[in-house]
């Protein structure tokens, strides 16, 4: 594509790309409800919402990958009922996914080059290196990269990767460019660079979506933020008015009050029920972590991706086996060979990847909730299932699983019900320590309240509920107290009176709190 | 009785007839006779592999633990003049070493079962022929185990008792893999074995016993084999078994990545399989053609089962947008 300077100053006026009440309905879900927006050249859009608000469906559309029921689609000028994935690439509009595209045994410039190599004259069509490497070099340079081109993927850091597939971009003459959730896994100081390279890409003309939940980024670098609420367009707000609690508000509005009433009354702490003492894990098998999760309380487990919150929760429940220190149970040692241990002591565990190791996809509810405690469920080693079923309708009705049956296939629920199938199997078995890891990820906000509700009457109960969560309100809405992970070790621990989320940033990042 | 175990035997009936049109003989008593004896030995022997691919497993060693295990057998019984029963039982102990070894390989050290029981088909088979100095293992003349025979070659009111014997097995594995918590924790290995083990289960134990019962049920049927064929040459006995049973598997509605399949659809596999066998030579066909044949209906198959699957799911999402479209009408 080739665009003179002309064209760009007679398209200042107009944007770029412009949604006109676009709707798309999948069977029972409308993901996008009459949805309008506007991305004009060289403004960097922050798009928030909670997850299911509707951002991956508006990005499919965009993409040309999904094509929506109604609504107009202009893009440079042309009106689009949809568009195509040629559509898409051809006008300009090229895609930074959170999970990266590259192959980590090519180097940079194979990876951006991919499919498109220069070649050389002759019948072997051999890549011409020389000629890839001096179109590479510029694209590196736009986007501030600190690596040649021939440095293998595998040996750059996250945020070096996502600069390759930002050049990627580039390549293609962008025009606009989408980030999706491009911060979401990397430390901080690599966050930086990546802004950095967003606001180059502006100074270039280049529209930049960039779709996070990282509101004190957005806050950073957009010109305009949109925010989408259950496929609706919540509201807009202009560079001047962008502040944090304006578009939590817009975001979560009718959430808020919910859980601020969680959040009220304090609680005397239990007895300590589970305690790590200088635990090391192999994540981080230099740094030792102390924690003590009581009877009767939700504590919060909060700090970056990759601190190594996740590997904690294995150890508890017997995944992985710990390098050292000693666990404890109501004061007693306790020594955890597999998850089979932890669950005959009452540890469990939902986890954070449901679909991989929540749940079974394939078998029905009644079999996934009677799964851990199967001979519980059986005469003489012979399964029942009116044992099963039994055991399966109660959870239903105590969790409220919205399903046909309970020997419906797990895999056709909607993963706020898959959650709760997950919660159903270990609430059927008398938990004494409940560790939940980042249990409302990809949950439409009814299902997370009621998941908080089922969080909060186990502590009532006096189980010991350990939370990890990446969600910052999740963590200061739910948590009795809040203990912060920065780089394998706890960094700090907040009671009540103290939370705040500049505080836990404060810790997650390894500084002392306010 | 799933549907896809339902057309499988309407598959084996439909053949059956068309064979008895074209040659009578196939019904003949002496045929059929001859035919469940060798669908008890093979179906032995599949059931075994059956518990293994369950858990996303393969045991490729089979066939030459047929070799290995009947040798033994044998020469325990014939030259070593073992007791039958005392040797009978020790082979199936061997059986199940052998099994707990690859089960133990592949959980603990966390070697591929196709790597371990590859290793085991070149092992066994070798370790037969030494044991035998490439000879052949067999009863020297006038040699009778009156009893062991009548259990293993006879027949009880005209049918063969090792067919007998695998009816009796299939009831108690049928059991073991539908109805037990064993078999419900092999399943969802199959299916999904981090999702087990975060359940609690103990994924290795399971799988490990599945290798000891597919050692086991071999062990078995080497025993049969060995008195069915009454001589044995280390070199060639046995040799392919393991892919007739994985075929009987795979042909029954087994999932290779593990987690689905039916006791009775391995058993109709089998049946097929040798039915198949059968109609090589009752039609004439050059018996050199043999495996052609089979592996040419194992693929047909397979690939009715995979399109099946496809149309159906279509079918399936036909049917969702359908409702949805409806549901938004009503709305």
């Amino acid at each position: 594509m080739n665009y003179s300077d002309t064209s760009i100053a007679a398209s200042v006026t107009a944007p770029f790309l412009s949604l006109e009440n676009v709707r798309k309905t999948y069977p029972g879900v409308v993901a996008l409800d009459g949805f309008s927006m506007e991305v004009r050249p060289g403004e960097v859009i922050g798009l928030v919402g909670e997850n299911g608000a509707g951002k991956s469906t508006l990005m499919k559309i965009l993409g040309g990958v999904t094509r929506p029921d109604s609504g107009t689609i202009t893009v440079d000028g042309t009106a689009h009922d949809r568009l195509s994935v040629e559509a898409s690439l051809g006008s300009g509009i090229a895609f930074v996914h959170q999970e990266l595209n590259l192959f980590e045994n090519l180097d940079v410039a194979a990876n951006i080059f991919f499919g498109r190599e220069p070649l050389r004259a002759g019948p072997l069509k051999l890549v011409d290196r020389a000629k890839l490497r001096t179109m590479v070099a510029p694209l590196l340079k736009r986007v501030g990269a600190n690596f040649s081109a021939d440095t293998p993927v595998a040996t750059l850091s996250l945020a070096q990767q996502q600069m390759v597939e930002i050049a990627k971009a580039l390549s293609i003459e962008a025009r606009l460019v989408i980030l999706d959730e491009p911060t979401s896994s990397l430390p901080l100081a690599e966050t930086d660079k990546l802004l950095d390279v967003i606001k180059a890409l502006k100074a270039d003309g280049i529209s930049v979506i960039f779709i996070s939940h990282r509101l004190h980024e957005v806050e950073r670098v957009a010109d305009r933020v949109v925010v989408l609420r259950d496929g609706m367009l919540a509201g807009t707000l202009p560079k001047s008015d962008i502040g944090h609690d304006q578009m939590v508000k817009l975001m979560i509005g009718r959430m808020l009050k919910e859980r601020e009433k969680a959040s009220e009354a304090a609680r005397a702490p239990g007895a300590v029920a589970l305690a790590a003492k200088a635990i090391r894990t192999p994540a981080y098998p230099g740094r030792p972590v102390d924690l003590d999760v009581r009877r009767g309380e939700i504590l919060g487990l909060a700090g970056l991706v990759g601190s190594g919150r996740t590997e904690l929760a294995r150890v508890f429940f017997g995944i992985d086996s710990k390098l050292g220190g000693a666990l404890e149970l109501d004061g007693k040692p306790l020594a955890l060979a597999s998850a089979a241990d932890a669950v005959a002591h009452g540890i469990f565990l939902v986890p954070e990847d449901r679909k991989l190791t929540g749940i079974l996809l394939d078998l029905s509810i009644a079999q996934n909730i009677s799964l851990p405690n199967l001979p519980a469920h059986a005469r003489r080693s012979l399964v029942s299932s009116s044992a099963e079923t039994s055991t399966a309708e109660k959870q239903k009705k105590a969790l409220g699983i919205k399903a046909p049956s309970v020997q419906t296939r797990t895999g056709t629920l909607s993963g706020g019900n898959q959650q709760k199938v997950v919660l159903g199997k270990w609430l059927a078995m008398n938990p004494k320590v409940m560790i939940l890891d980042e249990p409302t990820r990809g949950i439409d906000i009814g299902a997370k309240a009621e998941i908080y509700g089922l969080m909060r009457a186990l502590a009532d109960a006096g189980v010991a509920v350990l939370m990890i969560s990446s969600d910052m309100e999740e963590v200061i809405g739910v948590s009795d107290r809040i203990a912060v992970m920065h780089e394998g070790q706890i960094s700090g621990i907040l009671d009540k009176d103290r939370f705040s989320q500049e505080n836990v940033l404060l810790l997650a990042v390894g500084k002392q709190p306010k | 009785m799933s549907k896809k175990d339902l057309g499988l035997l309407i598959l084996i009936l439909v053949v059956g007839a068309i064979v008895a049109i074209i040659n009578p003989r196939f019904l003949l008593p002496i045929n059929l006779a001859n035919t469940s004896n060798l669908i008890g030995l093979f179906g032995i022997l599949s059931i075994g592999q059956a518990f293994v691919i369950i858990t996303g497993g393969i045991e490729l060693s089979v066939g030459s633990v047929v070799a290995l295990l009947g040798t033994l057998f044998i020469d325990f019984i014939a030259v070593r003049e073992v007791g039958w029963p005392l040797a009978f039982v020790l082979i199936l102990f061997l059986g199940a070493v052998i099994g707990l070894v690859h089960g133990w390989l592949i959980t603990r050290l966390k070697l591929q079962p196709f790597v371990v029981t590859l290793c085991g088909l070149l092992i066994y088979r070798g370790v037969a022929r030494f044991y035998t100095a490439d000879g052949t293992a067999g009863f020297a003349f006038g040699q009778n185990f009156p009893e062991l025979e009548f259990l293993t070659a006879g027949r009880s009111w005209g049918v063969p008792n090792s067919f007998i014997a695998l009816i009796v097995i299939s009831i108690v594995m049928w059991v073991v893999l539908h109805r037990s918590v064993f078999g419900r924790y092999l399943y969802a290995i199959g299916k999904n074995e981090e999702a087990a083990k975060y359940s609690g289960i103990r994924t290795g134990r399971v799988v490990i016993a599945a290798y000891v019962i597919c050692g086991v049920l071999t062990a078995l049927s080497a025993i049969y084999f060995a008195m069915y064929t009454r001589s044995i040459s280390p070199a060639s006995h046995g040799q392919f078994y393991e892919l007739y049973a994985i075929a009987a598997a795979v042909l029954g509605g087994f999932s290779l990545r593990g987690g689905e399949g039916s006791l009775i659809g391995v058993i109709l596999g089998t049946v097929l399989l040798q039915e198949l066998q059968n109609l090589v030579n009752l039609l004439g066909i050059p018996s050199s053609l043999n495996f052609a044949v089979m592996g040419g209906v194992i693929l047909i198959g397979v690939l009715v089962d995979q399109q099946w699957g496809v149309f159906r799911e279509r079918r399936l999402m036909v049917d969702a947008t359908r409702k949805g479209v409806a549901g938004q009408a009503a709305e």
